[in-house]
């Protein structure tokens, strides 16, 4: 501890597993907006990936909540925010937002997409993978035109009701921190929108670099003016979220308010590898330079590949430590604004590092499984 | 055509008539009891939420830094080593530099402040606790309900129904909650609620030799807090938070952080 | 419509799941949540009566003086009558609840004095506080100041 803070300050309250969780349904909600742009906006471009996106927005989704309840004190009273939620609380609504979108959203989503195939799998095969595609089908095994005609119209529906409730979804996690007056690092009423366009980059960043692995696993060439596209849309959502946070450090250098002073330190001390050198230099301008080189300049299809492929892995890193930035930096000052902390991490505890990076693996798992069991792909019949 | 009004007593009225006399008579079965043999009715020393209206008064020129509160809460509510319900910050203001007054609570005060003899600029002690905000930020954040006001205005944690989020931790401008380390709920000074509601007073004002610190009942039109809040200047910590604190200090200076 | 509902009849069968889904957590919630939730406030109400039910540790001064009423009558007139007696002497309701079995011990005015009376900048200045190495040196304050009469 540096300086003087309250007593009850010097020990963090919320951990990686904390700095995970809005990383996590960030990439669920980017991953969303990109299947969105194929289904209601209909950029054929972006179609090959609509069902990956949806898939890798399933798997984190179901992650989601896992740092959460690893976190919690006692979460075997997590379901209280569903029995008693307190209308009050930013937390407690988000509960309701998180269910909403995976049921009524996502599941419903990806069910209505998939039936026919799901309904194909369970006239077919044998053993187990019958019961599991039986189950799917829930008793139905109508895919006749009619009725995938329905499907058609109910899913886009489900699609644009998605938009929102992808805002929603991310936006909240967002304002959740900024609505707490206490730490004016947090509160801001731009935090929902600067969570919200990071979520947007992080999400499309992850599905391009999944596109690109999974294709390479199949040895299969990914589609380029799919690839062209999704890194535009990256280009321009990162432009976007890049302003925005520049707006949230110009609003605070300009009006000095009594925080600034400790804040401003912090940013040049404790948080300087993580926020300037990390997410700002090389997790925000250098992909936007990449992204950007690659529309101005004609480069060959593997060169830009090459490009699209650096500037997604350096967002990724980047949105990862602006969370930090957002979660730890919060709470290494002291609401005194006379001294600062630091952050024990610690290995192999609850909330340690080894926790969290298996949390960060689980998805990748998950996606293999969903990708096994609901491929995106129509194999071309042999 | 509706028939008119009708003046004689109906069946309702008979059997409401009927109640009333019952439970009155009852009543008044009891008050005469209590009036004839002098034993007060078993009710009459309960503690009834509703005359209550809980705040404590601090005055900053009677604390002495001895940390007697501190020990006494710890003592009183089995407050964890290295966590505090109440504590006791040490300033020094420098005339030249009002903006940095250096601070210090060691442990919280728990075992008093090294003695030091300053020359120049000024020096005193501030006490601090929940402030048992009227517009808590604390029981606004809380998801489930496991915090909340009571109707004497207390603010309390139900560590039976608690989470652990620590959303509320977060949600306190003041610093005043922590996670207990063993329940692993929240936990933040509760007024010594046990002891206020059996006409005790709270640990931390027993036990200051000063008497610095004092319970009030906003309430009781006797209570001695009417006439500081009118004669005094008084403060309460970061007004501009709008959490209408409940804990008032008598000369508190502006460089309390 | 007939042709609607059979092309359609999954989304029915869905329907119907959901709807399940929701009364089955409905009775759930009817049969998980606390009896007192919500009786006085977003909040058990039972937790108010079990918070007021912990034990106390400090008896308060009223219960000293009705036994030890010689101490409190000098103190009462001496300069520390704003103390409460577990102020110095701990906390004492154990002992005011069964005084044989739990002895009251006598705190050491070699350390005890010097927590409230030495000399500190930041004390007010009205305050009595000494430099203890000054006034008396090694010798215990008890020795000159009996505690509850402590003017000499």
């Amino acid at each position: 501890m540096q300086g003087f803070m309250y007593p009850n300050e010097v020990e963090l309250q919320w951990s990686i597993l904390i700095v995970l969780y809005p990383y996590i349904t960030g990439l669920v909600a980017g991953a969303f907006i990109l299947a969105s742009l194929a289904r209601i906006f209909n950029i054929a471009a972006v179609r090959p990936i609509y069902r990956l996106s949806l898939l890798t927005a399933l798997a984190f989704l179901l992650v989601a909540p896992l740092p959460l309840q690893l976190h919690l004190g006692h979460p075997e009273r997590s379901f209280e925010m569903y029995l008693t939620p307190h209308r009050t609380s930013a937390m407690a609504m988000f509960g309701f937002v998180y269910l909403w979108y995976l049921l009524v959203v996502l599941l419903l989503e990806i069910w209505l997409d998939y039936r026919g195939d799901i309904v194909l799998a369970a006239r077919s095969r044998r053993g187990p993978m019958k019961w599991i595609y039986s189950a799917l089908t829930l008793g139905s095994y109508n895919i006749a035109p009619e009725s995938r005609r329905i499907d058609d119209t109910v899913g886009w529906v489900v699609t644009l009701i998605g938009i929102p409730s992808a805002f929603l979804l991310h936006g909240y996690v967002g304002f959740i921190f900024g609505s707490v007056k206490a730490n004016p690092w947090w509160s801001t009423p731009l935090m929902p929108v600067v969570f919200l366009f990071s979520a947007m980059v992080s999400g499309i960043a992850m599905v391009l670099l999944v596109y690109r692995v999974s294709m390479w696993l199949r040895r299969r060439e990914p589609d380029t003016a799919c690839l062209d596209t999704v890194a535009r849309y990256l280009l321009y959502i990162f432009l976007i979220d890049f302003s925005l946070e520049m707006l949230d450090l110009v609003h605070r250098m300009y009006e000095a308010s009594e925080s600034f002073r400790t804040l401003d330190f912090m940013v040049h001390t404790k948080l300087f590898g993580s926020q300037v050198v990390l997410q700002i230099w090389l997790g925000t301008l250098l992909p936007i330079a990449l992204l950007a080189v690659t529309q101005v300049i004609r480069l060959s299809v593997p060169a830009r590949r090459r490009l699209y492929t650096a500037a997604a892995a350096l967002t990724l890193v980047g949105i990862f430590a602006m969370r930090w930035n957002v979660v730890i930096g919060g709470q290494l000052f002291s609401k005194s604004f006379l001294g600062y902390t630091t952050y024990k991490m610690d290995f192999a505890t609850r909330e340690g590092l080894l926790p969290a990076i298996a949390l960060m693996i689980l998805p990748f798992a998950i996606l293999w499984v969903l990708l096994k069991l609901l491929p995106p792909w129509r194999e071309k019949a042999a | 055509m509706k028939p008119p009004p009708s003046n004689d007593l109906n069946r309702r009225d008979l059997l409401a008539g009927f109640g009333k006399f019952i439970i009155l008579s009852g009543a008044a079965r009891v008050a005469l009891e209590a009036a004839t043999t002098g034993v007060p009715p078993p009710d009459a020393d309960k503690y009834k939420a509703a005359q209550h209206w809980w705040a404590m008064t601090i005055d900053v020129g009677r604390c002495i830094g001895c940390g007697n509160c501190v020990r006494a809460c710890t003592k009183e509510n089995g407050v964890p080593a290295g966590y505090f319900r109440t504590w006791v910050e040490r300033y020094h203001v420098n005339d030249a530099d009002l903006e940095h007054p250096v601070v210090e609570s060691p442990n919280g005060g728990f075992d008093g402040f090294k003695p030091k003899q300053e020359s120049a600029g000024k020096s005193f002690f501030v006490p601090k606790l929940c402030n048992h905000c009227v517009d808590s930020p604390c029981v606004q954040s809380c998801p489930v309900g496991a915090t909340f006001e009571s109707p004497d205005g207390v603010v309390l944690v139900d560590e039976k129904y608690c989470l652990g989020c620590r959303y509320c931790i977060q949600a306190c401008p003041y610093g005043c909650r922590y996670l207990h380390p063993t329940k692993k709920t929240a936990d933040k000074c509760s007024l010594c609620y046990h002891r206020i509601t059996k006409g005790l007073t709270t640990a931390c004002c027993e036990a200051c030799p000063t008497g610095a610190r004092q319970l009030a009942n906003l309430k009781n039109p006797a209570d001695p807090v009417h006439e500081f809040l009118r004669s005094n200047t008084v403060q309460v910590l970061k007004p501009h938070m709008a959490t209408r604190p409940k804990v008032f200090y008598k000369d508190l200076d502006g460089a309390v952080r | 419509m007939k042709t609607l509902l059979r092309e359609a009849g999954h989304l029915v069968r869905l329907a119907t799941l959901g709807a399940l889904l929701l009364i089955l957590f409905l009775l759930v919630r009817r049969a998980v949540v606390p009896p007192s939730f919500g009786k006085y406030g977003h909040y058990r109400a039972a937790s108010l009566e079990e918070i007021a039910a912990r034990p106390a540790s400090f008896a308060g001064r009223e219960a000293c003086e009705a036994c030890h009423d010689d101490i409190a009558t000098m103190k009462r007139e001496a300069r520390h009558a704003r103390l409460g007696c577990e102020a110095c002497h701990g906390a004492l309701a154990a002992h005011a609840e069964d005084p044989s079995s739990n002895k009251a011990t006598k705190p050491d005015t070699a350390t005890l004095c010097v927590r409230c009376h030495e000399a500190d900048s930041a004390k007010p200045k009205w305050f009595p506080q000494v430099v203890s190495s000054e006034h008396m040196g090694d010798v215990p304050c008890g020795s000159c100041h009996n505690p509850h009469k402590p003017k000499v």
